[in-house]
Protein backbone atom coordinates (compact mmCIF):
# COMPACT_ATOMS: atom_id res chain seq x y z
CA UNK A 1 0.00 0.00 0.00
CA UNK A 2 1.25 3.53 -0.54
CA UNK A 3 1.63 6.24 1.80
CA UNK A 4 -1.69 8.39 1.35
CA UNK A 5 0.33 12.33 1.37
CA UNK A 6 -1.87 13.12 3.91
CA UNK A 7 -0.98 10.92 6.25
CA UNK A 8 1.52 12.64 9.18
CA UNK A 9 1.66 15.85 7.31
CA UNK A 10 -0.04 17.87 9.69
CA UNK A 11 -0.19 18.27 13.18
CA UNK A 12 -2.82 19.48 16.14
CA UNK A 13 -0.39 21.75 18.29
CA UNK A 14 -2.95 24.03 20.48
CA UNK A 15 -6.41 23.32 21.92
CA UNK A 16 -8.49 25.35 23.76
CA UNK A 17 -12.02 25.46 25.40
CA UNK A 18 -14.19 28.03 27.32
CA UNK A 19 -13.48 27.44 31.46
CA UNK A 20 -17.03 25.88 31.82
CA UNK A 21 -20.24 24.58 29.85
CA UNK A 22 -22.55 27.47 31.89
CA UNK A 23 -21.32 31.12 30.82
CA UNK A 24 -25.05 33.60 30.58
CA UNK A 25 -24.84 36.28 28.66
CA UNK A 26 -21.56 35.59 26.47
CA UNK A 27 -23.04 34.86 22.62
CA UNK A 28 -21.43 32.10 20.83
CA UNK A 29 -18.99 34.05 19.35
CA UNK A 30 -17.73 35.02 22.37
CA UNK A 31 -17.90 30.99 23.79
CA UNK A 32 -16.12 30.88 20.51
CA UNK A 33 -13.26 33.45 20.87
CA UNK A 34 -12.43 32.40 23.86
CA UNK A 35 -11.70 29.11 23.12
CA UNK A 36 -9.59 30.26 20.38
CA UNK A 37 -7.95 32.63 22.96
CA UNK A 38 -7.21 29.89 24.80
CA UNK A 39 -5.59 27.20 22.00
CA UNK A 40 -3.74 30.03 20.70
CA UNK A 41 -2.42 30.39 24.37
CA UNK A 42 -1.52 26.62 24.86
CA UNK A 43 0.22 26.31 20.85
CA UNK A 44 2.03 29.83 21.94
CA UNK A 45 0.71 32.31 19.46
CA UNK A 46 -1.04 34.99 19.06
CA UNK A 47 -4.67 35.08 17.53
CA UNK A 48 -3.36 37.07 14.83
CA UNK A 49 -0.99 34.09 13.80
CA UNK A 50 -4.29 32.76 12.33
CA UNK A 51 -4.25 32.78 8.79
CA UNK A 52 -5.84 29.51 7.79
CA UNK A 53 -10.01 29.56 9.33
CA UNK A 54 -11.84 26.77 9.45
CA UNK A 55 -15.76 27.12 11.75
CA UNK A 56 -19.05 26.05 11.66
CA UNK A 57 -22.13 27.11 13.82
CA UNK A 58 -25.80 27.06 14.53
CA UNK A 59 -26.20 30.57 14.63
CA UNK A 60 -24.40 32.22 11.70
CA UNK A 61 -25.92 32.26 8.53
CA UNK A 62 -21.84 32.92 6.74
CA UNK A 63 -19.72 31.37 10.05
CA UNK A 64 -16.24 32.35 8.58
CA UNK A 65 -17.10 35.41 8.04
CA UNK A 66 -18.78 35.94 11.30
CA UNK A 67 -16.13 34.43 13.40
CA UNK A 68 -12.69 35.92 11.25
CA UNK A 69 -14.77 39.75 11.74
CA UNK A 70 -14.93 38.63 15.54
CA UNK A 71 -11.64 37.58 15.65
CA UNK A 72 -10.51 40.44 13.56
CA UNK A 73 -8.02 38.35 11.00
CA UNK A 74 -8.24 38.29 7.28
CA UNK A 75 -7.47 34.48 6.79
CA UNK A 76 -5.48 33.74 3.08
CA UNK A 77 -8.08 30.43 3.34
CA UNK A 78 -11.23 29.71 4.65
CA UNK A 79 -14.01 27.15 5.03
CA UNK A 80 -17.37 27.66 6.66
CA UNK A 81 -18.67 24.29 5.91
CA UNK A 82 -21.17 22.63 7.64
CA UNK A 83 -22.55 19.26 7.80
CA UNK A 84 -23.15 19.61 11.21
CA UNK A 85 -21.51 18.12 14.38
CA UNK A 86 -18.73 16.14 12.56
CA UNK A 87 -17.87 19.70 10.31
CA UNK A 88 -14.94 20.03 13.05
CA UNK A 89 -13.59 16.55 11.80
CA UNK A 90 -13.77 17.08 8.12
CA UNK A 91 -12.83 20.63 8.67
CA UNK A 92 -9.40 19.08 9.76
CA UNK A 93 -9.06 17.11 6.05
CA UNK A 94 -9.63 20.69 4.78
CA UNK A 95 -7.28 22.40 6.84
CA UNK A 96 -4.09 19.49 6.19
CA UNK A 97 -4.97 19.85 2.24
CA UNK A 98 -4.68 23.62 2.55
CA UNK A 99 -1.56 23.49 4.78
CA UNK A 100 0.22 21.72 2.68
CA UNK A 101 -0.99 23.25 -0.47
CA UNK A 102 0.56 26.37 1.04
CA UNK A 103 -2.55 27.86 1.65
CA UNK A 104 -2.43 28.90 4.65
CA UNK A 105 0.60 28.44 7.91
CA UNK A 106 -1.44 28.70 10.96
CA UNK A 107 -5.08 26.78 10.67
CA UNK A 108 -7.65 27.19 13.17
CA UNK A 109 -10.73 24.85 13.89
CA UNK A 110 -13.09 26.55 16.14
CA UNK A 111 -16.47 26.31 17.10
CA UNK A 112 -18.76 28.04 19.73
CA UNK A 113 -22.25 28.03 20.99
CA UNK A 114 -24.39 29.41 23.93
CA UNK A 115 -27.45 26.77 23.75
CA UNK A 116 -28.03 26.26 27.21
CA UNK A 117 -28.07 29.97 28.45
CA UNK A 118 -29.95 31.39 25.12
CA UNK A 119 -32.67 28.91 26.81
CA UNK A 120 -31.86 25.81 26.71
CA UNK A 121 -33.51 25.91 22.94
CA UNK A 122 -31.80 24.05 20.62
CA UNK A 123 -30.66 27.12 18.39
CA UNK A 124 -30.31 26.78 14.91
CA UNK A 125 -30.66 28.26 11.68
CA UNK A 126 -31.53 24.89 10.14
CA UNK A 127 -34.57 24.63 7.58
CA UNK A 128 -37.51 22.52 8.11
CA UNK A 129 -37.16 18.65 6.72
CA UNK A 130 -40.52 19.58 3.88
CA UNK A 131 -41.61 15.91 3.68
CA UNK A 132 -40.87 14.95 7.26
CA UNK A 133 -42.43 17.88 8.91
CA UNK A 134 -46.43 17.43 8.94
CA UNK A 135 -45.63 14.44 11.22
CA UNK A 136 -43.76 16.54 13.80
CA UNK A 137 -41.49 14.32 14.41
CA UNK A 138 -39.37 15.96 17.79
CA UNK A 139 -35.98 16.51 15.94
CA UNK A 140 -33.07 15.46 16.62
CA UNK A 141 -34.54 12.99 18.64
CA UNK A 142 -37.18 10.96 17.10
CA UNK A 143 -35.13 10.06 14.70
CA UNK A 144 -32.35 8.67 16.53
CA UNK A 145 -35.14 6.71 18.45
CA UNK A 146 -36.12 5.58 15.03
CA UNK A 147 -32.96 4.01 14.64
CA UNK A 148 -32.77 2.33 18.03
CA UNK A 149 -36.33 1.28 17.50
CA UNK A 150 -34.89 -0.39 14.71
CA UNK A 151 -31.71 -1.65 16.05
CA UNK A 152 -33.60 -3.21 18.92
CA UNK A 153 -36.01 -4.88 17.08
CA UNK A 154 -33.10 -6.49 14.54
CA UNK A 155 -30.97 -7.04 16.93
CA UNK A 156 -32.69 -7.35 20.23
CA UNK A 157 -30.75 -4.10 21.81
CA UNK A 158 -32.38 -3.35 25.27
CA UNK A 159 -32.99 -0.12 26.77
CA UNK A 160 -30.56 -1.35 29.37
CA UNK A 161 -27.64 -1.67 26.64
CA UNK A 162 -28.31 1.66 25.92
CA UNK A 163 -28.62 2.49 29.55
CA UNK A 164 -24.92 1.44 29.56
CA UNK A 165 -23.69 3.93 27.53
CA UNK A 166 -24.89 6.55 29.31
CA UNK A 167 -23.41 5.20 32.78
CA UNK A 168 -20.30 3.76 31.23
CA UNK A 169 -19.90 8.54 29.75
CA UNK A 170 -21.13 8.96 33.28
CA UNK A 171 -18.55 7.01 35.15
CA UNK A 172 -15.67 8.81 32.87
CA UNK A 173 -17.11 11.76 33.86
CA UNK A 174 -16.79 11.50 37.13
CA UNK A 175 -12.77 11.02 36.43
CA UNK A 176 -12.95 14.31 34.44
CA UNK A 177 -13.18 17.30 37.15
CA UNK A 178 -14.29 19.66 33.42
CA UNK A 179 -17.04 17.45 33.03
CA UNK A 180 -20.71 19.06 33.49
CA UNK A 181 -22.14 16.21 35.09
CA UNK A 182 -20.71 14.17 37.71
CA UNK A 183 -23.68 13.01 40.06
CA UNK A 184 -23.73 9.07 40.29
CA UNK A 185 -25.89 7.57 37.17
CA UNK A 186 -27.04 4.17 37.58
CA UNK A 187 -28.75 2.06 34.94
CA UNK A 188 -31.80 2.12 36.69
CA UNK A 189 -32.22 6.15 36.98
CA UNK A 190 -32.06 5.59 32.81
CA UNK A 191 -34.66 3.41 32.85
CA UNK A 192 -37.17 5.57 34.97
CA UNK A 193 -36.41 9.18 33.20
CA UNK A 194 -39.06 10.64 31.70
CA UNK A 195 -39.37 9.12 27.93
CA UNK A 196 -39.22 11.67 25.23
CA UNK A 197 -39.77 9.44 22.03
CA UNK A 198 -39.75 6.23 22.57
CA UNK A 199 -37.36 4.47 23.08
CA UNK A 200 -35.18 7.48 24.14
CA UNK A 201 -35.98 8.73 27.65
CA UNK A 202 -34.40 11.88 28.57
CA UNK A 203 -30.91 9.93 30.26
CA UNK A 204 -30.43 8.51 26.42
CA UNK A 205 -29.82 12.08 25.50
CA UNK A 206 -26.63 14.23 25.24
CA UNK A 207 -26.67 17.17 27.90
CA UNK A 208 -27.73 20.81 26.94
CA UNK A 209 -24.50 23.27 27.62
CA UNK A 210 -22.91 26.68 26.46
CA UNK A 211 -19.08 26.18 25.32
CA UNK A 212 -16.84 26.67 23.03
CA UNK A 213 -13.79 24.75 21.58
CA UNK A 214 -10.72 25.01 19.07
CA UNK A 215 -8.10 23.50 17.84
CA UNK A 216 -4.83 24.78 15.91
CA UNK A 217 -3.08 22.93 13.08
CA UNK A 218 0.71 23.32 11.42
CA UNK A 219 2.26 21.04 8.73
CA UNK A 220 4.26 18.24 10.61
CA UNK A 221 7.24 19.85 9.42
CA UNK A 222 6.94 23.11 11.71
CA UNK A 223 4.95 21.22 14.68
CA UNK A 224 8.21 20.91 16.59
CA UNK A 225 8.80 24.84 17.06
CA UNK A 226 5.40 24.59 19.14
CA UNK A 227 5.67 24.16 22.85
CA UNK A 228 3.35 21.07 23.06
CA UNK A 229 3.63 17.59 21.50
CA UNK A 230 2.07 17.30 18.51
CA UNK A 231 -0.78 15.25 17.78
CA UNK A 232 -0.55 14.03 13.95
CA UNK A 233 -3.22 13.89 11.50
CA UNK A 234 -2.62 10.45 10.26
CA UNK A 235 -6.22 9.51 8.51
CA UNK A 236 -9.91 10.99 7.96
CA UNK A 237 -12.72 9.65 6.00
CA UNK A 238 -16.15 10.87 5.41
CA UNK A 239 -19.24 9.81 4.77
CA UNK A 240 -23.14 10.88 4.20
CA UNK A 241 -26.13 8.80 3.87
CA UNK A 242 -29.08 11.69 3.84
CA UNK A 243 -30.34 15.02 4.61
CA UNK A 244 -33.59 13.85 6.16
CA UNK A 245 -33.56 10.64 7.91
CA UNK A 246 -36.32 9.32 6.38
CA UNK A 247 -33.57 9.25 3.38
CA UNK A 248 -30.96 7.06 5.26
CA UNK A 249 -31.40 3.38 3.54
CA UNK A 250 -30.56 1.27 6.64
CA UNK A 251 -31.15 2.57 9.73
CA UNK A 252 -28.57 0.11 11.58
CA UNK A 253 -25.58 0.77 9.56
CA UNK A 254 -24.25 4.11 9.94
CA UNK A 255 -21.94 6.04 7.73
CA UNK A 256 -19.66 5.11 10.15
CA UNK A 257 -19.06 2.15 8.41
CA UNK A 258 -17.73 4.21 5.41
CA UNK A 259 -16.11 6.87 7.25
CA UNK A 260 -13.68 4.43 9.35
CA UNK A 261 -12.76 2.23 6.11
CA UNK A 262 -11.63 5.54 4.56
CA UNK A 263 -9.88 6.98 7.90
CA UNK A 264 -7.85 3.56 8.62
CA UNK A 265 -7.21 3.18 5.02
CA UNK A 266 -5.57 6.64 4.78
CA UNK A 267 -3.89 6.21 8.13
CA UNK A 268 -2.72 2.39 7.64
CA UNK A 269 -4.07 1.49 10.72
CA UNK A 270 -6.53 -1.15 12.25
CA UNK A 271 -9.72 -1.11 14.54
CA UNK A 272 -7.16 -3.30 17.13
CA UNK A 273 -4.50 -1.08 16.91
CA UNK A 274 -6.51 2.40 18.68
CA UNK A 275 -6.13 3.14 21.71
CA UNK A 276 -8.71 5.50 23.08
CA UNK A 277 -11.87 6.11 21.31
CA UNK A 278 -13.65 9.40 21.19
CA UNK A 279 -17.49 8.76 19.55
CA UNK A 280 -19.96 11.76 19.24
CA UNK A 281 -22.61 10.22 21.84
CA UNK A 282 -25.65 12.59 21.48
CA UNK A 283 -27.48 10.01 21.87
CA UNK A 284 -27.20 6.63 23.63
CA UNK A 285 -27.58 4.73 20.31
CA UNK A 286 -24.81 6.38 18.69
CA UNK A 287 -21.95 4.75 20.36
CA UNK A 288 -23.03 1.51 19.96
CA UNK A 289 -23.92 1.86 16.18
CA UNK A 290 -19.95 3.71 15.85
CA UNK A 291 -18.16 0.57 18.18
CA UNK A 292 -20.09 -1.63 15.37
CA UNK A 293 -19.63 0.18 12.28
CA UNK A 294 -16.16 1.51 12.95
CA UNK A 295 -15.05 -2.52 13.85
CA UNK A 296 -14.75 -2.87 17.24
CA UNK A 297 -17.25 -4.99 17.59
CA UNK A 298 -20.13 -7.05 15.17
CA UNK A 299 -22.90 -5.53 13.95
CA UNK A 300 -25.82 -6.27 16.47
CA UNK A 301 -23.38 -6.77 19.21
CA UNK A 302 -22.99 -3.07 20.31
CA UNK A 303 -25.21 -3.56 23.36
CA UNK A 304 -23.71 -6.85 24.61
CA UNK A 305 -20.63 -5.29 24.04
CA UNK A 306 -21.60 -2.22 26.17
CA UNK A 307 -23.40 -3.91 28.90
CA UNK A 308 -19.98 -6.37 29.83
CA UNK A 309 -18.57 -2.85 30.94
CA UNK A 310 -15.82 -3.16 28.28
CA UNK A 311 -16.23 0.86 27.52
CA UNK A 312 -16.16 1.93 31.07
CA UNK A 313 -13.49 3.31 33.11
CA UNK A 314 -11.25 -0.24 33.63
CA UNK A 315 -13.03 -1.65 30.85
CA UNK A 316 -10.85 -3.32 27.73
CA UNK A 317 -11.48 -0.48 25.00
CA UNK A 318 -11.80 3.39 26.80
CA UNK A 319 -14.32 5.23 25.28
CA UNK A 320 -15.65 8.91 25.66
CA UNK A 321 -12.94 9.50 28.57
CA UNK A 322 -14.12 12.91 29.16
CA UNK A 323 -17.41 12.04 29.50
CA UNK A 324 -18.95 12.69 26.03
CA UNK A 325 -21.45 14.45 25.03
CA UNK A 326 -23.90 12.90 27.23
CA UNK A 327 -22.19 13.56 30.61
CA UNK A 328 -19.23 16.37 29.79
CA UNK A 329 -20.60 18.78 27.54
CA UNK A 330 -22.72 19.40 24.19
CA UNK A 331 -22.92 22.91 23.34
CA UNK A 332 -25.56 22.23 20.09
CA UNK A 333 -22.32 20.78 17.93
CA UNK A 334 -19.88 18.64 19.70
CA UNK A 335 -17.40 17.21 16.94
CA UNK A 336 -14.40 19.29 18.13
CA UNK A 337 -14.81 18.46 21.68
CA UNK A 338 -14.15 15.11 20.48
CA UNK A 339 -11.02 15.98 18.98
CA UNK A 340 -10.17 17.71 21.77
CA UNK A 341 -10.06 14.90 24.23
CA UNK A 342 -8.28 12.65 21.72
CA UNK A 343 -5.40 15.53 21.29
CA UNK A 344 -5.40 15.74 25.18
CA UNK A 345 -5.15 11.69 25.35
CA UNK A 346 -2.05 11.54 23.15
CA UNK A 347 -0.17 14.16 24.89
CA UNK A 348 -1.04 12.19 27.94
CA UNK A 349 -1.86 14.80 30.39
CA UNK A 350 -5.49 14.03 31.38
CA UNK A 351 -4.96 13.04 34.98
CA UNK A 352 -7.11 10.38 36.82
CA UNK A 353 -8.86 9.80 33.54
CA UNK A 354 -5.48 9.50 31.33
CA UNK A 355 -5.03 5.82 29.01
CA UNK A 356 -1.76 4.84 29.72
CA UNK A 357 0.68 5.23 26.87
CA UNK A 358 -1.75 6.24 24.00
CA UNK A 359 -0.26 6.57 21.21
CA UNK A 360 -3.45 6.32 18.53
CA UNK A 361 -6.73 8.11 19.26
CA UNK A 362 -10.13 7.97 17.03
CA UNK A 363 -12.14 10.95 16.76
CA UNK A 364 -15.71 10.33 15.55
CA UNK A 365 -17.80 12.96 14.59
CA UNK A 366 -21.93 12.65 13.53
CA UNK A 367 -23.88 15.01 11.76
CA UNK A 368 -27.48 15.94 11.50
CA UNK A 369 -29.47 12.85 11.97
CA UNK A 370 -26.78 10.24 11.12
CA UNK A 371 -26.57 12.16 8.36
CA UNK A 372 -22.58 12.36 8.25
CA UNK A 373 -20.35 10.63 9.70
CA UNK A 374 -16.08 11.62 9.78
CA UNK A 375 -13.85 9.59 11.60
CA UNK A 376 -10.23 11.08 12.43
CA UNK A 377 -7.21 9.39 13.90
CA UNK A 378 -4.37 11.23 15.23
CA UNK A 379 -1.20 9.88 16.66
CA UNK A 380 1.53 10.46 18.31
CA UNK A 381 5.39 11.39 16.91
CA UNK A 382 5.66 7.58 17.62
CA UNK A 383 3.23 6.68 14.96
CA UNK A 384 4.80 8.15 12.07
CA UNK B 1 -49.56 26.40 -14.04
CA UNK B 2 -49.34 30.16 -14.22
CA UNK B 3 -47.17 31.72 -17.06
CA UNK B 4 -45.06 34.31 -16.53
CA UNK B 5 -42.84 34.94 -19.78
CA UNK B 6 -42.70 32.56 -22.76
CA UNK B 7 -39.08 32.67 -22.81
CA UNK B 8 -38.49 32.12 -18.81
CA UNK B 9 -40.69 28.57 -18.76
CA UNK B 10 -39.35 27.76 -22.75
CA UNK B 11 -38.31 24.03 -22.60
CA UNK B 12 -40.21 23.29 -19.40
CA UNK B 13 -43.22 25.13 -20.21
CA UNK B 14 -45.57 22.47 -20.32
CA UNK B 15 -44.11 20.11 -17.04
CA UNK B 16 -45.40 20.80 -13.79
CA UNK B 17 -43.13 20.90 -10.85
CA UNK B 18 -42.61 17.59 -8.90
CA UNK B 19 -43.49 18.74 -5.79
CA UNK B 20 -46.36 20.73 -6.89
CA UNK B 21 -47.54 17.69 -9.15
CA UNK B 22 -47.63 15.21 -6.17
CA UNK B 23 -49.63 18.21 -4.19
CA UNK B 24 -52.24 18.47 -6.63
CA UNK B 25 -52.61 15.11 -6.88
CA UNK B 26 -52.78 14.54 -3.42
CA UNK B 27 -55.46 16.95 -2.94
CA UNK B 28 -57.32 15.07 -5.67
CA UNK B 29 -57.29 11.75 -3.31
CA UNK B 30 -54.75 10.26 -5.35
CA UNK B 31 -51.17 9.12 -4.00
CA UNK B 32 -48.68 9.08 -6.78
CA UNK B 33 -44.68 8.00 -7.02
CA UNK B 34 -41.78 8.37 -9.05
CA UNK B 35 -40.36 6.07 -10.46
CA UNK B 36 -36.53 6.10 -12.39
CA UNK B 37 -36.67 5.05 -16.01
CA UNK B 38 -33.42 3.69 -16.15
CA UNK B 39 -33.53 1.53 -12.97
CA UNK B 40 -36.67 0.84 -12.26
CA UNK B 41 -36.58 1.84 -8.40
CA UNK B 42 -39.29 3.61 -7.01
CA UNK B 43 -38.64 7.49 -5.88
CA UNK B 44 -39.76 9.56 -2.64
CA UNK B 45 -39.89 12.36 -2.33
CA UNK B 46 -40.33 13.84 -5.67
CA UNK B 47 -37.88 15.20 -7.83
CA UNK B 48 -36.67 17.08 -10.92
CA UNK B 49 -34.33 13.86 -11.92
CA UNK B 50 -33.40 10.65 -10.39
CA UNK B 51 -30.96 10.17 -7.23
CA UNK B 52 -30.24 6.88 -9.05
CA UNK B 53 -27.81 8.04 -11.67
CA UNK B 54 -29.65 11.57 -12.39
CA UNK B 55 -32.26 9.85 -14.82
CA UNK B 56 -35.43 10.52 -16.35
CA UNK B 57 -38.48 10.00 -13.70
CA UNK B 58 -42.12 9.10 -14.45
CA UNK B 59 -45.22 9.18 -12.52
CA UNK B 60 -47.31 6.36 -11.38
CA UNK B 61 -50.05 5.58 -9.29
CA UNK B 62 -48.61 4.03 -5.93
CA UNK B 63 -50.60 0.95 -4.24
CA UNK B 64 -50.80 2.86 -0.79
CA UNK B 65 -49.51 -0.55 0.64
CA UNK B 66 -46.77 -0.51 2.84
CA UNK B 67 -45.10 -1.55 5.90
CA UNK B 68 -43.85 0.00 9.00
CA UNK B 69 -39.69 0.21 8.83
CA UNK B 70 -39.61 2.07 11.76
CA UNK B 71 -42.20 3.34 14.54
CA UNK B 72 -41.95 5.85 17.16
CA UNK B 73 -44.04 7.32 20.20
CA UNK B 74 -43.25 11.20 20.51
CA UNK B 75 -44.55 12.01 24.43
CA UNK B 76 -46.82 15.06 24.45
CA UNK B 77 -48.94 16.04 27.56
CA UNK B 78 -52.33 15.27 27.41
CA UNK B 79 -53.40 18.91 27.61
CA UNK B 80 -51.42 19.40 24.40
CA UNK B 81 -52.92 16.46 22.18
CA UNK B 82 -51.36 13.70 23.91
CA UNK B 83 -48.78 10.93 22.28
CA UNK B 84 -48.48 10.30 18.67
CA UNK B 85 -46.46 7.82 16.46
CA UNK B 86 -43.96 8.92 13.94
CA UNK B 87 -42.97 5.90 11.33
CA UNK B 88 -41.05 4.95 8.50
CA UNK B 89 -43.18 3.06 6.17
CA UNK B 90 -41.34 0.86 3.27
CA UNK B 91 -43.80 1.41 0.28
CA UNK B 92 -44.64 -1.62 -1.51
CA UNK B 93 -43.09 -0.17 -4.67
CA UNK B 94 -39.91 0.24 -2.94
CA UNK B 95 -39.37 3.84 -1.84
CA UNK B 96 -39.63 4.80 2.07
CA UNK B 97 -41.27 7.86 3.57
CA UNK B 98 -41.81 9.20 7.05
CA UNK B 99 -46.02 9.33 7.93
CA UNK B 100 -48.00 8.51 10.72
CA UNK B 101 -50.69 5.83 11.41
CA UNK B 102 -53.90 7.04 12.24
CA UNK B 103 -57.11 5.35 13.59
CA UNK B 104 -54.96 3.21 16.19
CA UNK B 105 -53.31 3.16 19.56
CA UNK B 106 -49.75 4.68 18.85
CA UNK B 107 -48.75 2.24 21.40
CA UNK B 108 -50.04 -0.59 18.79
CA UNK B 109 -47.90 0.18 16.03
CA UNK B 110 -45.39 -1.92 15.61
CA UNK B 111 -42.29 -2.36 13.17
CA UNK B 112 -43.86 -5.11 10.61
CA UNK B 113 -46.98 -4.01 10.82
CA UNK B 114 -48.74 -3.94 7.36
CA UNK B 115 -50.33 -0.96 6.46
CA UNK B 116 -52.59 0.90 3.94
CA UNK B 117 -51.93 4.97 2.80
CA UNK B 118 -55.23 7.30 3.47
CA UNK B 119 -55.24 11.08 2.58
CA UNK B 120 -56.50 13.75 4.39
CA UNK B 121 -57.93 16.76 3.53
CA UNK B 122 -58.14 18.95 6.32
CA UNK B 123 -60.01 22.07 6.08
CA UNK B 124 -57.81 24.95 5.35
CA UNK B 125 -54.73 22.79 5.25
CA UNK B 126 -52.62 20.92 2.77
CA UNK B 127 -54.10 17.23 2.06
CA UNK B 128 -51.86 14.94 4.22
CA UNK B 129 -50.61 11.13 3.13
CA UNK B 130 -51.24 9.17 6.38
CA UNK B 131 -51.64 5.34 6.93
CA UNK B 132 -53.72 3.31 8.53
CA UNK B 133 -53.62 -0.72 9.55
CA UNK B 134 -54.16 -3.14 6.51
CA UNK B 135 -56.47 -4.60 8.01
CA UNK B 136 -58.65 -1.51 8.32
CA UNK B 137 -58.32 -0.58 4.55
CA UNK B 138 -61.17 -1.91 3.03
CA UNK B 139 -62.88 1.27 4.96
CA UNK B 140 -60.70 3.81 3.49
CA UNK B 141 -62.04 6.41 1.53
CA UNK B 142 -60.28 7.10 -1.29
CA UNK B 143 -58.26 4.06 -1.74
CA UNK B 144 -56.15 4.24 -4.76
CA UNK B 145 -57.15 1.79 -7.60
Amino acid sequence: MTTHTVRGSSAIVGVGTTPGWNSPGFSALDQLGIAVRAAADDAGIEVDDIDGLFTATLSQFMPALSVAEYLGIHPKYMDGTNIGGSSFLAHLLSATVALNAGLCKVACICYGSNQLSAGGKLATLTEPSLWELPYKPRNPITGYALATARHMHQYGTTREDLANVAVSARRWAQLNPEAYERAPLTVENVLESRMVSDPLSVLDCCLVTDGGGALILVKADAAKDYPQKPAYVLGVGMETTHRQVSQMADMTVSGAKVSGQRAYAMAQVSPQDIDVLQLYDAFTINTILFLEDLGFCLKGEGGAFVSSGAIAPGGTLPVNTNGGGLSCNHPGMYGVFALIEAVRQIRGNCGDRQVAGVDLALAHGNGGQLASEVTAILGSEATL
Amino acid sequence: MKKIKERQTSASSDAVAPESYFRQQLAEDKFVIQRCERTGRAVFYPRAISPFGGGALHWERASGRGEIYSVSVVRRRPERGGDYNVVLVDLEEGARLMSTVVDVDSADVHIGMAVQARIEHPEGCDSRLVFVPATQANQIKGESA
